[in-house]
């Protein structure tokens, strides 16, 4: 495993009077995509959006490319060079595609500053989105509105994705679509945290993977060594790959 | 990038997008509607014109509150208090001038209005920076302690206009160039009406392109939607919602100065008792969106009027009717903000 990019180490997070996660240990390795597995309500998405500054930990570090940010902002942090796709994808209804992205391009001031080759690489990636360039988000289908909140989170070069979920509620031919862009995005070197709870889905993906349950991380290892130990599996998940394809 | 635009085959080939415009024919039918009761055209066309004088008027005061609301979820009910610091302010300047005010000139009328009007928005803009400061921020997220506390900056601020200039109503005399009526056929209409639906379009236009052309327009609109992912991405929601604060602020200062003018006197309270107007507007318009807020504004200002003519006793409730039929109708407002 190279040197982590990402670190939590002890992280508490209390959203009102519920104590949610227990201290996270978790490293996000540079240039790999680590799986966020576990079942709902085991804390994944709080994680997530603790490390965002969406919600404030009370207690332990996050150390982001040398530096702490748990005591950072969230427009701070998403300047360090996280992005983020939330589990609703964040999607503005009322706006454009176009205007979605030119928002996320922070450094431009109107659409035709957004970096030309990036864009035509990513509507490489996904081509709905160049069709429907000039339509209300809100009128998206749920996959091309997944394919708008990854493209919006890669229109500039970011050092993290923060990805939560990326496959929920979409049909298979679109999931292949996601796994296909995902894959194309491991090439860039981009480092990625992706919480997921299609095993199927993330074996595909990831090169480490992390499990969670009752606000901690409980395993954490090579995504190979999962894919191939059924007993793990079931003993992590509750079941086996087989089950889940 | 500009392979993907507009002009490209794959864009020429889309379908049209399906815009909601059923709501900007509410306006016209409500004058048409209207046209038949009257009895005169000219009855009709004084009548519609003073309608939609109040109604740019009160769009120009609660756009920022529009805004304020459906970027933080803020509930100023003090807004007023910028309603009537504007016009104070603008009878005092106003008051410096008397010589030019009383020149039948209009540029003369002009030179003196135009100072009065920019002294309200600079000093509503500068107070309503340190209300935000001192009274909203605070309370951010408690709804129940942002009524309470916004409603007694209020009277604290009505206090300190009584201070300055009096608890005795004030006449407010417009610009001698401003006074008397046009003759349009059989139809007068007031001169000043008229200046206030130039500067309301005026406003609304300048908003307008702001919201639609400008990155900071972009960001006032995403923000209304999702404040936390326009955070997510990375800017500082609060310094946007700092500045939309001002600027509704001075714009509300700014409407003072069109509202005193338009009474032609001036009371303390006269922010407080045009709050609830402000109010049905957003409401009718859908909280947090501008377009609804004008649609509301004009509708509110025209039925206003219509009723007054026609049923007196019903012009006392009517803009609470409107906003019963409206809200059965769309329940979240004439233009609905996504996700709100």
């Amino acid at each position: 495993m190279s040197a982590p990019l990402l670190r939590l180490e002890g992280v508490h997070t209390h959203i009102g009077a519920y104590h949610i996660l227990h201290g996270v240990d978790l490293d996000v390795a540079q240039g790999e995509l680590t799986v966020l597995l576990g079942r709902n309500g085991a804390g994944k998405t709080t994680t997530l959006r603790t490390i965002m500054g969406l919600w404030q930990a009370s207690q332990g570090s996050i150390r982001f490319d040398g530096e702490d940010i748990g005591a950072c902002r969230t427009p701070e942090i998403a300047q360090h060079g996280i992005a983020y796709v939330p589990e609703n994808m964040g999607i503005f209804a009322d706006l454009t595609v176009c205007e979605n992205m030119l928002l996320a391009a922070r450094g431009a001031r109107r659409a035709q500053d957004i970096d030309e080759r990036r864009l035509t690489w990513i509507f490489g990636l996904f081509p709905a989105l160049q069709k429907f360039w000039q339509h209300p988000a809100g009128l998206l289908s749920g996959g091309q509105k997944q394919m708008l909140a990854v493209a919006r989170a890669i229109v500039e070069p970011r050092k993290l994705l923060l990805v939560d979920e990326p496959s929920k509620g979409l049909a298979p031919a679109i999931i292949q679509n996601m796994i296909a862009a995902f894959r194309e995005l491991k090439q860039t070197d981009t480092t990625i945290l992706l919480v997921e709870q299609n095993f199927h889905f993330a074996r595909q993906l990831g090169d480490r993977v992390a499990v969670m349950d009752d606000g901690r991380i409980v395993h954490s290892g090579a995504m190979a060594e999962l894919a191939e130990d059924e007993d793990l599996q079931q003993r992590l998940l509750g079941l086996s790959l087989a089950a889940h394809q | 990038m500009n392979s993907a635009t507009a002009g490209s085959p794959v864009m020429d080939a889309l379908p049209s997008v399906n815009a909601d415009r059923l709501p900007l024919l509410l306006v016209p039918v409500l004058a048409l509607v209207a046209l038949p009761l009257m009895g005169s055209l000219s009855t009709w066309v004084t009548l519609t014109v003073a309608g939609l004088a109040m109604g740019m008027i009160i769009f120009i005061i609660a756009s920022g509150l529009t805004l304020v609301f459906g970027l933080m979820d803020v509930l100023n009910f003090g807004h007023g208090v910028f309603i009537a610091l504007g016009a104070y302010l603008a009878m005092s300047v106003l008051g410096t001038m008397t010589g030019w005010t009383a020149s039948e000139h209009l540029l003369l009328n002009l030179l003196a209005a135009l100072p009065a009007m920019l002294v309200a928005m600079i000093v509503a803009g500068g107070v309503g920076l340190a209300f935000e400061r001192v009274i909203i921020r605070p309370v951010y997220g408690q709804h129940l302690k942002q009524i309470m506390i916004t409603m007694g900056g209020m009277i604290v601020g009505e206090e300190l206009i009584k201070v300055i200039w009096g608890a005795q109503t004030i006449p407010l005399p417009l610009p001698a160039a401003f006074r008397g009526a046009l003759l349009l056929g059989d139809a007068a209409v007031e001169k000043y009406r008229l200046i206030a639906v130039v500067i309301g379009l005026a406003v609304f236009a300048a908003m307008f392109w702001v919201l639609s052309r400008t990155k900071v327009g972009l960001l006032i609109r995403a923000g209304v939607q999702d404040r936390e992912m326009v955070e997510s991405l990375g800017y500082r929601i609060r310094r946007l919602f700092v500045g939309v604060f001002v600027a509704g602020s001075a714009l509300a200062g700014l409407g003072g100065v069109m509202w005193g003018l338009y009474q032609q006197n001036l009371t303390p309270q006269m922010g407080s008792q045009v709050n609830v107007l402000i109010f049905i507007v957003i409401i009718i318009g859908g909280l947090g969106s501008v377009g609804g807020c004008f649609i509301g504004a004009l509708l509110v200002g025209l039925l206003a009027n219509y009723t007054g003519f026609l049923v007196p006793k019903v012009a006392l409730f009517s803009n609470i009717l409107l906003m019963v039929i409206v809200l059965l109708w769309r329940p979240q407002g004439i233009y609905p903000v996504a996700k709100r």
